[in-house]
């Protein structure tokens, strides 16, 4: 039978199949963080395990980090408390460990790939559901929860039963201001956020071949919130060439003979899928969430949908829109925001600050918005600096933080207050996600920008 | 972790009937930071349970005494949202046993199952019968059959049967988890491991 690209992954992985139950997965590479790998180093000891392969697993802190002062003592000390104990647990089993003040430490999907330990191919699994990240290269990478942490930990396998596939082709050509960020939230508003639930769905179509590594990043991230495991696309030279020459990637002969296999990782003509969904990119405009879930979105300049015209729930979706202090049929373009979140593992890459930068060059931050610019790592922080952006916003009125996962889950300080409003670039508008009462609307970087230098929601083609 | 084995569960039972509640509402982020699996269950629905002063709001379903049981059950695409296994851990701790919806979210419903909180799927006008049931009376009693795969609204009778692997469901009538099983076949993992590129 003819077998697609996450077949072929997925079936090179299996160490055993169970009748009648999951298969035994073999993982290539683990990362772990100090909010979901706790319990399961206390469970490894509770049961006096061992960690099978240390070198396939990689501890970066991020998501309890502060974004200032990284220098001095954390305040929190549960926070503390986390982050000493990734320490421990990773110098315990000679885990290589990139914590807080290390020069390679950042979020944990943006370090991955910019180190080159994500790979075509590769089995990739961290306890945080946005791993979906990495199926950007190729690879089958998708969240897991703490028990299944301990499995890697423990036998560098966990037990799954394989999903179903699905294809979502995106043809065209993506019009100005509209970016890959728009791309997922427009697929997933078509989806629902149970949409692509029980499926593994691959991207193909020519808006993802031309798109490069950090665009497909930022849709294969979003990929969960279509209730997809995980999502990928398969590797081409734009991968190699992004792959090449990083610190962790495979160097001289091994490195030709690597990308010669990687090359074989692609859908058959006939393979078949259990969905299959195509899209056209002219269809696509800048998109903005109104709502407490990513699937409510809408192109911004349409207004917030009517109550009768939504899939699912009345009761559900007027509570949504209570808590937005939205309501049905109004226009998102000119609602007030109160602060900007540029960064997150979705939109916290080079190319989103170059993005922002593009909006905000030769303008001034309104003076009601707070912004909080939270570069993926230090990597990026350093890009910013080296590529003039850091001047571009400063001049601009614009602060940079330092790396971690800040506002788009607020486990540091980095809080939007109950009621207040945040154009975010982040993944995730529910409720209090951003802090208690705080009110998400999702969007690209560049009508992040233009949020934050208008003060209202903004069409970002009227600024380019 | 070990959890305790699940046979037949006849309970009362909580309703929740919201759509799309996220792992965010079964625990929000800020309560993530444990280092150990103890006490999520008093942050279970923190936000949504109580206000901002810590007073409980008394129109959440968790705080109206009429209310209770092991069984929660909830709207469609019930635990969207984050990995976190900490949700499951609060349902369980809070004393759930068993989640019902007519839809649930992959990541946590893996979690569920290897935590002890066994997820039963059930059709949409199933699950309207049950939350009917519940309203119409908040002592029904709600009988939950892993062997059988059965569910059964015990005042009308009505009973409708549910999927589960028959891996898992061995799995959870002993208590047993997936590290079990993989500690038992390591050879074959290792053996399998060498035979990688990378």
């Amino acid at each position: 039978m003819s077998k697609s690209l996450f077949d072929k992954v997925w079936d090179s992985h299996v160490v055993r199949k169970i009748e009648g139950g999951p298969d035994v997965f073999f993982i290539d590479r683990h990362f772990i963080h100090e909010v979901t790998s706790p319990v399961a180093f206390l469970g490894l000891k509770n049961r006096g395990l061992n960690v099978l392969f240390p070198e396939r697993t990689f501890a970066t802190a991020d998501h309890n980090t502060p974004t200032i002062n990284q220098h001095l003592p954390v305040e929190d000390p549960l926070s503390a408390n986390q982050l000493k104990a990734l320490e421990d647990n990773s110098n315990e089993y000679g885990i290589s460990h990139w914590g807080l003040g290390h020069k390679k430490n950042g979020i944990v999907h943006v370090v991955g790939p910019e180190n080159g330990i994500t790979f075509p191919g590769a089995t990739i699994v961290c306890g945080d559901s946005h791993t979906s990240t990495h199926g950007a290269f190729g690879a089958i990478a998708f969240g897991i929860g703490t028990s299944e942490v301990e499995m890697v930990l423990s036998t560098q396998c966990i037990m799954q039963p394989k999903p179903k596939k699905m294809r979502i082709n995106v043809n065209g050509q993506l019009g100005k201001g509209v970016t890959p960020k728009d791309v997922a939230l427009y697929i997933i508003s078509k989806l629902t956020t149970s949409g692509a639930t029980g499926y593994f769905v691959e991207y193909a179509g020519d808006v993802f071949e031309n798109m490069t590594m950090e665009g497909r990043m930022t849709v294969c991230n979003l990929s969960i919130e279509m209730g997809a495991r995980g999502g990928m696309i398969a590797p081409d030279e734009t991968t190699f060439e992004y792959l090449k020459d990083k610190p962790l990637s495979l160097k001289g002969d091994a490195w030709d003979a690597a990308v010669a296999h990687w090359k074989t990782l692609k859908t058959e003509a006939d393979a078949t899928f259990d969905k299959e969904l195509t899209f056209l990119a002219s269809d696509i405009e800048p998109m903005i969430t109104y709502g407490t879930n990513p699937g409510m979105g809408i192109g911004i300049s349409n207004n917030i949908p009517d109550a009768n015209t939504v899939d699912g729930g009345v009761a559900t979706y007027k509570k949504s829109l209570d808590y937005m202090g939205y309501e049905e049929n109004d226009p998102m373009l000119g609602k007030k925001i109160d602060y900007v979140f540029l960064g997150s593992c979705t939109n916290g890459r080079i190319e989103d600050f170059r993005a922002f930068a593009s909006i905000v060059e030769g303008k001034q931050k309104a003076d009601h918005v707070t912004a909080w610019l939270v570069p993926g790592s230090h990597e990026v922080e350093d890009k910013i600096k080296a590529e003039g952006i850091l001047d571009i916003i400063t001049k601009a009125g614009f602060v940079l933080r330092q790396p971690g996962c800040s506002a788009c889950l607020a486990m540091n300080d980095d809080k939007i207050p109950a009621g207040k409003y945040a154009v975010s670039t982040s993944n995730r508008n529910f409720e209090g996600r951003q802090g208690p009462g705080s009110r998400t609307l999702l969007a690209s970087p560049l009508v992040a920008a233009a949020a934050a230098v208008t003060g209202v929601v903004t069409d970002p083609r009227d600024l380019l | 972790m070990a959890y305790d084995k699940f046979n037949i569960l006849t309970s009362t039972a909580v309703p929740l009937p919201l759509e799309n509640v996220d792992t965010d509402q079964i625990i929000p982020a800020r309560f993530l930071k444990a280092t150990e699996r103890k006490g999520f269950g008093d942050n279970l629905f923190r936000d949504w349970r109580y206000n901002g002063d810590d007073t409980p709001k008394e129109n959440f379903v968790l705080n109206n005494p009429v209310y209770s049981g092991k069984i929660l059950v909830g709207g469609k695409n019930f635990g969207s949202g984050s990995s976190r296994e900490h949700a499951a851990w609060a349902v369980y701790d809070y004393g759930f046993r068993c989640v019902v919806s007519s839809f649930f979210a992959d990541i946590f419903r893996n979690n569920c199952l290897n935590v002890g909180v066994l997820p039963v799927q059930v059709s949409p006008e199933f699950s309207e019968q049950i939350f009917n049931a519940i309203y119409d009376d908040a002592n029904t009693e709600i009988e939950v059959n892993l062997q059988e795969q059965t569910i059964t609204i015990k005042s009308t009778g009505a009973q409708e049967s549910f999927d589960i692997n028959s891996y898992k469901k061995e799995n959870m009538l002993n208590g047993f988890d997936d590290i079990d099983y993989l500690q038992n076949i390591k050879g074959e993992i290792e053996t399998f491991a060498n035979g990688l590129m990378l």
